[in-house]
């Protein structure tokens, strides 16, 4: 069974409409359908996933060491990391929560961060582990990726909710917004990233 | 419709195949690595509307009424998604203030606005004017639309605030639930190859 890509044949697909388009080898050009922007591949693909990787881990320690949550209260002020958070909610008996806050906001960016470097690795080495293992990982990093907001949100409304001034009042510490950034760069990390490129150097592999 | 002829190529591997007409709620995969090529909805367009319809409404009434209320000494403090949009723009956070409107609030708003500027003329038999332009944005905004994490989010704060207080569930944690389902509901319904193959006959 011949296994022809439409690279090469110089056809592209628009991620738009679906269309198949005629753009030669290395050229970019417009969907005559849609008009939206085609090409072979994404542009810049590893270049770019690899700038939004390392923007993304950088800003993965500010997010685990800084304070994302502070209560003020009469017992005095409190600072609260993501780990912190997910022991309060251990010690408070509702383990099945933390566990969904714990795989969310600690286990889903780091194993992402993880899957991307594997991925891109792989793609550079011209790896010939087997690329159906590694579309699926891919798959999961776009899958799983926006879970990650769910410690923003929960932020977000105990910020609203307690704002009792006599006996308490929550604000959001910076390490969300650093947390923020994390999800938003691995987003585009994983959008950066062309699965295509996975399955290109198992062509050149056997050529 | 498909003649059987007409090639496709895997977004996911880039393989070349060829296109076949599917049955009734079929769906095509790649041969090669298994990635999703096309599906066959039977009267998708219609359905994709009367979800985006359903979700409008409940968008509406989800951002109008409190999410929930806390219920201390008597008082009670309710919270709206724009009003803790608001809230966390007065505490100086302005760039989560933004994440925050933008993924639960703009997003899906242009998500569904979108589709339904596609969708209404086209059931009438029309054409929407520059649809191009709107199926561009709708595919650059799809993935910021967070809506069902949010939902998480609301469950999760509220089993940690239930200890502090007595709590009082909105309209809108209801409504946001619905959101979630029809929102799935109709962005798997609205297909683009479907969309553009209509449109190409409309013309």
């Amino acid at each position: 069974m011949s296994e022809v890509t439409a690279a090469h044949h110089g056809l592209s697909l628009c991620h738009g409409c679906g269309l198949l388009t005629r753009t030669g080898h290395h050229h970019a050009g417009y969907c005559p359908r849609c008009g939206a922007g085609v090409h072979p591949r994404k542009p810049d693909s590893i270049a770019r996933t690899w700038a939004f990787i390392v923007a993304a881990a950088i800003m993965y320690i500010p997010a685990n060491v800084l304070p994302i949550m502070i209560t003020d209260s009469v017992f005095g002020a409190q600072a609260d990391t993501i780990m912190s958070g997910v022991a309060y909610l251990w010690h408070h008996g509702s383990w099945h929560l933390a566990l969904i806050v714990f795989i969310a906001s600690v286990a889903v960016p780091m194993l992402k961060l993880m899957a991307l470097i594997v991925l891109v690795v792989s793609v550079q080495r011209r790896s010939a582990w087997d690329p159906l293992q590694r579309t699926k990982l891919y798959r999961i990093v776009e899958l799983v990726g926006k879970w990650s907001m769910l410690d923003i949100y929960v932020v977000a409304l105990m910020v609203a909710l307690v704002q009792l001034k006599a006996l308490a009042t929550i604000s959001a510490g910076p390490g969300a917004v650093a947390f923020g950034a994390v999800v938003v760069l691995t987003m585009f990390a994983a959008m950066s990233f062309d699965p295509r490129l996975i399955w290109d150097s198992m062509e050149n592999n056997d050529g | 419709m498909p003649d059987g002829n007409q090639l496709i190529a895997c977004h996911e591997c880039d393989l070349l195949q060829h296109e076949v007409a599917l049955p009734e709620g079929g769906v095509a995969r790649c041969r090669r690595c298994g990635g999703l090529l096309y599906r066959s909805h039977p009267r998708g367009l219609e359905r994709a509307l009367a979800y985006t319809l359903g979700a409008l409404v409940l968008f509406v009434i989800s951002n109008t009424f409190p999410i929930v209320g806390l219920e201390v000494n008597g008082d009670l403090i309710q919270a709206t998604l724009l009003g803790t949009v608001s809230m966390l723009y007065r505490d100086g956070m302005w760039l989560v203030a933004a994440l925050l409107l933008f993924t639960t609030v703009l997003a899906p708003l242009v998500h569904l606005l979108a589709m339904l500027y596609v969708l209404l003329p086209l059931q009438f038999g029309a054409l929407p004017r520059s649809p191009e332009l709107v199926v561009r944005v709708l595919t650059e905004v799809k993935h910021w639309g967070m809506v069902e994490v949010f939902v998480l989010g609301v469950l999760v704060s509220l089993v940690k605030l239930a200890d502090l207080a007595k709590i009082v569930p909105g309209v809108a944690l209801w409504s946001f639930g619905g959101l979630m389902i029809l929102f799935t509901a109709a962005s798997i319904a609205f297909d683009p190859r479907q969309i553009w193959l209509k449109m190409e006959h409309a013309s």
